[in-house]
């Protein structure tokens, strides 16, 4: 038997880190509160991730090109309020698709910025996060948006309604994590994602179009906040102008946490479905042992440190690795 | 000079990592006033020895002796006070700071209130630069010299403490000829002082330049110290890989087909100007000259890099614009890139992935990529090229810098190209794979590939080309037949001299 030295546990611990924390957590939890691991619980856990989850999908795409997106949180308040006035002014079978349209297009600009423009994407997204936040209040003239009719319309199926005794929140993020899993893992399109990510330089070199492959990145992401604002809308009926404020943070946690790196180039959605599942039970542990729901901001902020902490040791293998 | 007291001794150095012996019982010495050169293929533990000197690994077994002292290196700052200081190849300047400040970083003199004292600073570092004599100042920008000179202050940093032995990790990789020279002399005063210095190099003349002694390590064993003036390169190329290597001038030529590639009056700004050239079917042309000559712009035009200022590019008779490597690869032109690591591969990405990477659009099955096609093509060129990985998911990173090079080659062979062209082909490639890709080159030309080479390298020139282009300052000067070619009129073209005879 060979003897565990320090090392060994110090690269243990980078490697498989956040798992061994989660597992600490959910240990912790279920001590603390019987009904954690109650099947009504743990449902109840991934429905109210899934927006956040949907959103995560499109991020990861724009991080493993080597970008980054921080408008998708008041992007997906514009599309929220958006989709909700338009409920009434034209009816759901037109908002829906006008309010697609609307979000594409502000993706599309982003990617514009970014792609053909070659502009930082942490400048351009962090604008727009500020700059769409504006457009919103602009669009609503600052009131929250209501739907007149909430009892009589069939809008209410995609946020609070059940196929087959599943959610559609839940249906809706797994089918667009299928289908997006499958996108980035199996087709030319995906793999020219990493290549883009991985090495831009040597992309190019093997006649890889850089710009269009960045940009699809930032539709999907558009489209991925387009779904959300759905969600979002169809779940609660009527809305805040700031209801996706601070999203693009828990996203980013999320993304990170299921190991992609900032860098670009690594990454999956497979991994990143587990980072929203990791997050959104933590947040629900806390919250179930009592913690006020205003201290989860802290925490999602402890846990980026710790997943980028613990991604950067694994690369290194040890923990202690001061700037010298 | 076999009295001397070695100024570093290496004894019986073992260091083993998981599954590999990578040194294996070194010893050698390094005496006041020599160069040394210590060479070996890549992977025969050179970085290893180095890593072990500088305290970055410790010995499993063995000693480091420095002035007869037995001492433990516990990293490059403990070697550097020991008088033991490396020149790397990537150099680590602060490109804001001034050429005094990059020297004395860290330990910086000062006087009362900890402020730096700038005119003793200034004072010192002119002294250390007067040594070398060198052309800039202590107040210079580093930022703004070239990298020859960032090198020399690299060098300058290292003369701050009283080195016993300074070792040169590739000094030249990025070096001009003249820049070499300036180097060279640098080196030979250090010599003069009675310093040791060993260099690492790859480039056989340059180690038959300077050198005075040489030791080889093959696969982590020491091979063996030989005196440089009582060996020649086919001598140190059979300890490098116990046999003989092929540095002959093409001799042999092949049915040369239809014109695949044609340039007339291509030029591009300042970099050239007015190059027109043509390549056949089953021809090698080999582009020759110094390091700013043009050759690699050329070689961007026809790859889509850079648009041409005026001139025209004509494959197989029809004119082509070329905007981008897709155009490019459209059109049936390959480019392996001269730096692999940054240009061709994405080091992140499994072996299979990085050779299929132009061509992933065509291979496949419905919306998806096929892996069976995919795993089909690098079998194919694994076997053709004898790349060795355990598998094709070995991440490209992991690979020595041969077989890396050969999955670009196997990139670029894949898509069977009209045009392949070959930007330094060997660069930082170890002689046994150097061969193997000579090889290759000549191989495909007999299978009717139009292949251009172009390479910082006579030898390669001579040794892989039908025609060799040579050029100056951004013209092309002359165009030889392998018949006609000679180190001298090569060298004098390449030189500016003799323009006479313009291609």
């Amino acid at each position: 038997m060979a003897r565990l030295t320090k090392k060994d546990i110090g690269g243990f611990l980078a490697r498989q880190g956040i798992l061994v924390a989660f597992a600490l957590f959910i240990i912790g939890f279920t001590i603390a509160n019987e009904r954690f691991l109650d099947p009504d619980n743990i449902m109840g856990v991934i429905r109210s991730s899934a927006i956040l989850g949907v959103m995560a999908l499109g991020v990861t795409f724009v991080v493993i090109s080597g970008n980054l997106d921080l408008s998708v949180g008041s992007m997906m308040s514009f599309s929220t309020i958006v989709v909700l006035d338009l409920h009434d002014k034209i009816g759901p079978a037109m908002a829906i698709p006008a309010m697609f349209a609307m979000t594409l297009a502000l993706g599309a600009f982003i990617g514009f910025l970014v792609a053909y423009l070659k502009l930082n994407s942490l400048i351009v997204t962090l604008g727009m996060l500020s700059a769409i936040h504006g457009l919103t209040l602009t669009y609503s003239g600052g009131k929250n948006m209501d739907i007149a009719d909430k009892e009589g319309t069939w809008f209410s199926v995609f946020g609070q309604g059940d196929i087959m005794g599943i959610s559609v929140p839940i249906l809706i993020f797994l089918l667009l994590a299928a289908f997006l899993g499958v996108l980035l893992a199996k087709t030319p399109f995906g793999r020219k994602v990493y290549s883009v990510g991985g090495n831009g330089t040597a992309a190019t070199f093997s006649g890889v179009r850089r710009a269009r492959v960045v940009f699809s990145c930032y539709l999907i992401s558009a489209f991925c906040v387009a779904t959300a604002g759905l969600l979002q809308a169809s779940r609660s009926l009527g809305s805040q102008n700031t209801v996706g404020q601070g999203l693009e943070l828990e996203v980013l946690a999320a993304v990170i946490l299921g190991g992609a790196s900032l860098l670009g180039g690594s990454g999956t959605i497979f991994k990143t479905v587990i980072g929203v599942l990791i997050l959104g039970f933590i947040t629900n542990g806390l919250l179930l042992v009592g913690l006020e729901f205003y201290v989860q901001f802290v925490v999602t902020w402890v846990i980026i440190i710790l997943a980028v902490w613990l991604d950067i040791a694994a690369k290194r293998g040890k923990l202690w690795s001061p700037i010298a | 000079m076999n009295e001397q007291t070695p100024v570093l001794r290496l004894e019986g150095i073992v260091k083993t990592f998981p599954g590999v012996r990578a040194l294996d019982g070194v010893s050698l010495s390094i005496l006041p006033g020599e160069v040394h050169a210590l060479m070996g293929e890549n992977g025969a533990g050179k970085s290893t020895l180095m890593k072990v000197l500088g305290g970055i690994h410790q010995p499993d077994e063995g000693q480091i002796i420095v002035s007869e002292q037995p001492v433990v290196m516990s990293g490059p700052l403990d070697a550097k006070a020991k008088g033991i200081v490396f020149i790397h190849q990537e150099l680590s300047l602060a490109d804001e700071l001034s050429v005094a400040e990059n020297i004395y970083l860290g330990e910086l003199p000062r006087k009362r209130f900890g402020l730096v004292d700038w005119a003793e600073l200034e004072t010192r570092t002119n002294a250390i630069l007067e040594k070398l004599k060198v052309s800039f100042d202590a107040k210079t920008r580093v930022g703004d010299l070239s990298i020859a000179n960032q090198q020399m202050v690299e060098i300058a940093r290292a003369l701050t403490v009283d080195a016993k032995a300074v070792i040169f990790d590739e000094p030249t990789a990025s070096l001009t000829d003249a820049e070499k020279i300036v180097l060279f002399e640098v080196i030979s005063d250090l010599q003069v002082q009675g310093v040791g210095i060993a260099y690492i190099s790859h480039r056989m003349e340059e180690i038959f330049k300077i050198t005075d002694r040489i030791s080889v390590l093959r696969d982590g064993q020491y091979q063996g110290t030989v005196n440089t003036a009582e060996t020649d390169e086919e001598g140190v190329t059979q300890m490098m890989i116990g046999r003989k290597l092929d540095l002959s001038r093409n001799e042999s030529h092949h049915e040369l087909g239809e014109v695949a590639l044609e340039v007339r009056g291509l030029s591009c700004g300042d970099l050239y100007q007015d190059v027109s050239f043509e390549v056949r079917r089953g021809e090698v042309v080999g582009f020759y000259g110094l390091v700013g000559a043009g050759r690699t712009e050329i070689a961007e035009t026809l790859f889509g890099l850079r648009d041409p200022s005026a001139g025209t590019i004509l494959i197989g008779g029809e004119e082509a614009k070329i905007h981008s490597p897709y155009d490019a690869i459209e059109r049936g032109i390959s480019l392996v890139p001269e730096d692999r690591k940054d240009q061709g591969l994405v080091l992140g990405m499994n072996c299979r992935d990085n050779m299929t990477l132009p061509q992933v659009d065509e291979l496949k099955a419905g919306p998806f990529v096929s892996d069976g096609a995919e795993i089909a093509i690098f079998d194919q060129y694994r076997d053709r090229l004898d790349i060795r990985t355990p598998s094709w998911k070995q991440l490209v990173g992991n690979l020595s810098g041969g077989n890396q090079q050969k999955i670009v080659i196997g990139k670029w062979l894949s898509m069977r190209p009209d045009v392949l062209i070959v930007d330094e082909p060997t660069r930082g490639i170890d002689v046994g794979s150097k061969a193997e890709i000579h090889n290759l080159i000549r191989d495909l030309a007999a299978h009717g590939y139009a292949v251009i080479v172009i390479s910082s390298e006579m030898p390669e020139v001579l040794h892989v080309s039908d025609r060799i282009v040579a050029m100056y300052s951004g013209r092309i000067m002359r165009t030889f037949t392998s018949e006609e070619v000679t180190e001298d009129n090569l060298i004098q073209a390449i030189s500016g001299i003799g323009s006479d005879k313009v291609a």
